[in-house]
């Protein structure tokens, strides 16, 4: 019987390790791509340990955004590093494409020649700027912080109630059956407002520093063209159901908007474009359409007398539906906009 | 109820790992990475002292904050990745700071 | 009954992650890296799933299961085939003994 009950704490204990095995391989690799891809792994692991946790909500948004779309991000960020660090070290180095110079190292595991990474390579190697001495310096003092908060993480180890009874008793009112939605959408309308805003804040600033981003007709692989073919109409029918499955289980927009951002980044990847006749405002209707909806509905219900984003009884269903949906159109635009980078 | 606190405690050790290579790092993209295993530290702590509650359902509010918290670190990351590629075709550098490196 | 047999295929399947990753970690080349990892990988989990979905509770959730394998498939498939492609567009030769 004991035994039974060690084998999840003896799997908790590997996963816990392996987290800060990855993580510390993720930011010492010496090769960048290496970084990045140890760093998705971190991301992927990370979503086992949300589900050990009983948090399964986080798990999606874990591994889709916090793995998958800023994985994607990195990859792509680090190619045009790259590509351009190779046309200025030496023209006749070869260039690279956009997914192409991710899959360089995946290739080469081995620290076999890399002649289009030396560039980078060389000065990551050496990448820090601070002398060995005050690197253990600072090490020691990082002990402090360490040892400072698992203290108190230790010291807290007590049952605590929390708010899951406030949440359940008043779940009802709240037009969903799924606490966590019913906190995001609902008791903490807020934030999730504010989040939108944050999301389309970061993409006007990606904009603003990147004119049009460059459509060359790259050379199209068959197989990726095939696979998006397959996966994007699929993609778009698991985000709708993530949205709605959201009203009583793990789901909901942002789950639901990160899956629709990855086949935007999906479609983007084998040579797809947004028609031109859709760069303009019908685009940027659809970007701020989550926002919008969100910032109405929160001000219309203020002429019923309720206060700022608190829903008359009776239409929280309908008011948080239709929230979802503009704000998983919007998130999943957003996303695959960050990506794509620069103003259509 | 240990398993849980086990992954608090990696998490604290993920923020100061995370710290440390912030600080150590010099090339702006392992900064980013860096600030992103720091959230997710975070996220991991929060998440992990929210399970102390009794009962089968985790507690619910800080579910709801960590997840608005990976979609604002998202937002965070493509923002910096953008400002470093503008950084770098601006001065040609992927590191801050003007201490002489400069040729 | 059907609980031993789920048993057997986790563990079965189990084996075969173990095998394709050893080959991953082991193997001199891309070519047969990606040869462990698509093959050995994916007929594993097909048997994990297998075993799961003796265990579901419905037959939708036995579906979802499934869907999940055959999805896997696709994608492996097209990632090795990307990998594959550019290798042999950089000219790194098959490994010969």
């Amino acid at each position: 019987m004991a035994s039974l009950n060690l084998l999840p704490l003896a799997i908790d204990l590997v996963l816990a390790l392996t987290l800060l095995w990855l993580a510390w391989r993720a930011l010492s690799s010496p090769d960048l791509f290496r970084a990045v891809v140890l760093f998705i792994a971190l991301g992927l692991v990370l979503g086992l340990v949300w589900v050990r946790l009983d948090a399964v909500d986080i798990a999606l948004a874990e591994i889709a955004l916090g793995a998958g779309v800023t994985g994607a991000l990195l990859l792509a960020a680090l190619a045009k590093l790259q590509s351009a660090e190779a046309e200025t070290a030496d023209a006749s180095t070869e260039q690279e494409g956009d997914w192409q110079g991710c899959s360089q190292a995946l290739a080469e595991p081995d620290a076999k020649s890399k002649p289009t990474l030396t560039a980078s390579a060389t000065m990551d190697a050496t990448g820090s700027a601070m002398p060995i001495a005050l690197r253990i310096l600072l090490a020691l003092l990082l002990l402090v912080p360490l040892a400072g908060l698992g203290w108190v993480v230790w010291q807290l180890w007590l049952p605590a109630p929390g708010l899951t009874d406030l949440v359940a008793a008043r779940l009802e009112a709240s037009g969903v059956a799924h606490p966590v939605t019913a906190v995001l959408l609902n008791f903490r309308g807020y934030d999730t407002l504010l989040e939108l805003a944050v999301l389309l804040l970061a993409l006007l600033g990606v904009w603003s520093l990147s004119s049009a981003p460059h459509l060359g007709d790259e050379e199209q692989e068959p197989a990726l063209a095939a696979l998006s073919r397959l996966l994007a109409p699929l993609m778009i029918l698991v985000a709708a159901y993530l949205v709605w499955v959201g009203a009583h289980a793990p789901g909901g927009a942002f789950q639901a908007g990160s899956v629709l951002g990855a086949a935007g980044v999906l479609l983007r990847l084998s040579g797809w474009r947004v028609p031109p006749r859709a760069t303009g405002w019908p685009l940027r209707l659809v970007l701020v359409l989550g926002v919008v909806v969100f910032a109405c509905m929160g001000l219309v219900v203020m002429a019923f007398g309720q206060p700022l984003l608190g829903y008359p009884p009776g239409w929280a269903k309908p008011a948080l539906l239709a929230i979802e949906l503009a704000a998983t159109l919007s998130i999943g635009a957003i996303l695959a906009a960050l990506f794509i980078g620069g103003r259509p | 109820m240990t398993s849980v606190l086990v992954f608090a405690l990696a998490g604290v050790g993920l923020i100061v790992l995370g710290f440390y290579a912030l600080l150590v790092q010099r090339h702006l993209l392992r900064k980013v990475l860096a600030f992103n295993v720091i959230s997710s530290g975070i996220f991991l702590l929060l998440a992990g002292l929210a399970r102390r509650a009794p009962g089968a359902e985790p507690d619910p509010v800080p579910q709801a904050m960590v997840l608005t918290g990976i979609v604002v670190a998202v937002a965070a990351t493509a923002l910096a990745l953008a400002m470093i590629q503008a950084l770098r075709a601006a001065t040609g550098r992927t590191w801050l700071g003007d201490d002489g490196d400069e040729e | 009954m059907l609980i031993s047999l789920s048993a057997f295929f986790l563990v079965a399947g189990a084996v075969f992650f173990l095998a394709g990753t050893l080959g991953l970690l082991r193997f001199p080349d891309v070519y047969t890296r990606l040869h462990a990892l698509t093959k050995a990988d994916n007929l594993g989990l097909g048997l994990m799933v297998l075993g799961l979905m003796l265990q579901a509770e419905s037959l939708a959730a036995a579906g979802k299961l499934l869907f999940i394998w055959l999805l896997l498939l696709a994608a492996s498939a097209t990632a090795g085939q990307l990998v594959a492609s550019w290798a042999q567009g950089k000219g790194i030769a098959p490994w010969r003994r």
